[in-house]
């Protein structure tokens, strides 16, 4: 019981697991300035799909909803994969958690 | 700077909500002092490493790695909060009875005080890892000058404390009769929403099946992101609507630590003897 056969316990979860999440239809999200681009994106409704983020900076944001369950922390100038779904039809907000201001999005369920 | 000051402020809350409650559980525990330190500052070194290592700890295991390391350390926080219930329960009586024997209190405070220790160290690491790249990415953005940024930071970090200052003496207004159940149900409830919390990250890695994706919906009533959404997240695993796999989580983890304290944590105190309490 300790950190490193937590660790170990991780790696072997992660592995075991095979990755689906390549055959999920992909939405892209761009993240500049303390802003989300589009702001508006559709999805279908009632399966899963993938949110490609990608932060253009400067600096960090971590994608934050509360209505999605999700919050990945994504690294100026990197791009993250979020799955999510499925969903019922509806509007699901998300925001940046370091620009909560002016990073507001949502995503609408069709 | 306000804006910075309340972002730093709702990451800080977390970590000094749960030292508050270490704090009031470890009331009379030898030595306490020096292990919340070295907790914390193990923590904030920790945070430090965490912040420089994101972009590798995001790449690992084909990009899940971010929700597998804050899973990770939030279940073994579970484990080390689990056990020190379970071994409180069993030794509290005869700690009390052998206060005078100052050499067994500091050893049984040891045990004890190492496990949340363990426990405020990684509270601290994760929330401040956040922390450490949000006042990065400002530095970055130059939204704000490096004075109005570090004033920011201060003031959030400083009313964070307030809060688990606040916590704490709270708690030590319950008559210490009382004290010691209060602070070892708050503790079972911090660890199963922590569970909570890694099925969370676990289900968004497509690791576990969320099983039913929202079980309720009370953000209506109390969002989770407002700062009370978060006092409640962190004290009792408040979720507004949580996946099935969430709720499992806790179930599971609020029955288990029930269980075993029920299992190992009464020893007649006639058969109780120290050198036995050490091993345990």
């Amino acid at each position: 019981m300790n950190f490193k056969s937590s660790v170990v316990l991780a790696l072997l979860l992660g592995m075991a697991q095979p990755l689906h999440a390549e055959n999920l239809p992909a939405f892209n999200l761009t993240i500049k300035d303390g802003r989300y681009s589009p702001e508006m994106v559709e999805v279908p409704a009632d399966q899963k799909i993938k949110l490609v983020i990608k932060n253009e900076g400067p600096g960090p944001e971590e994608f934050e909803s509360s209505d999605l369950n999700r919050e990945k922390l994504i690294k100026a100038g990197k791009t993250a994969e979020v799955t999510i779904g499925p969903l019922k039809p509806g509007t699901y907000k998300f925001i940046g958690e370091f620009n909560p201001k002016t990073a507001q999005g949502r995503i609408v369920a069709k | 700077m306000l804006a910075t000051a309340i972002i730093v402020f709702r990451e800080v809350l977390e970590a000094a909500l749960i030292i508050g409650i270490v704090l009031a559980a470890t009331q009379g525990l030898a030595r306490r002092a020096s292990w919340v330190s070295a907790g914390i500052m193990a923590g904030v070194a920790g945070a430090g490493l965490v912040a420089w290592f994101a972009d590798a700890i995001s790449a690992a295991l084909a990009g899940v790695g971010q929700e597998v390391f804050n899973a990770g350390i939030m279940l073994f926080a579970v484990l080390m909060l689990g056990w020190h219930n379970v071994w409180m329960k069993r030794h509290g009586r005869e700690m009390a009875q052998e206060m005078r024997d100052m050499g067994q209190a500091v050893k049984h405070g040891t045990r004890s005080m190492t496990m949340l220790a363990v426990v405020i160290g990684l509270a601290v690491l994760r929330e401040g890892s956040e922390v450490v790249l949000f006042l990065y990415g400002v530095a970055v953005a130059q939204q704000d000058s490096p004075g109005l940024m570090l004033s920011g930071g201060l003031f959030g970090l400083l009313s964070g404390a307030i809060a688990g200052l606040l916590m704490y003496r709270g708690l030590l207004r319950v008559s210490s009769r009382h004290l010691f159940t209060v602070t070892t149900w708050m503790i079972t409830l911090l660890a199963a929403g922590m569970a909570a919390q890694a099925a969370a990250f676990l289900t968004q890695a497509d690791l576990l099946p969320p099983l039913v994706q929202s079980m309720w919906d009370t953000s209506g009533i109390v969002a989770q992101n407002s700062v009370f959404g978060r006092v409640l997240q962190t004290l009792i695993g408040y979720a507004d609507h949580p996946n099935g796999m969430q709720v499992l989580f806790y179930a599971a983890t609020f029955i288990s630590i029930a269980v075993f304290m029920r299992l190992y944590g009464n020893v007649p105190s006639s058969k109780v003897q120290p050198v036995n309490a050490i091993g345990a």
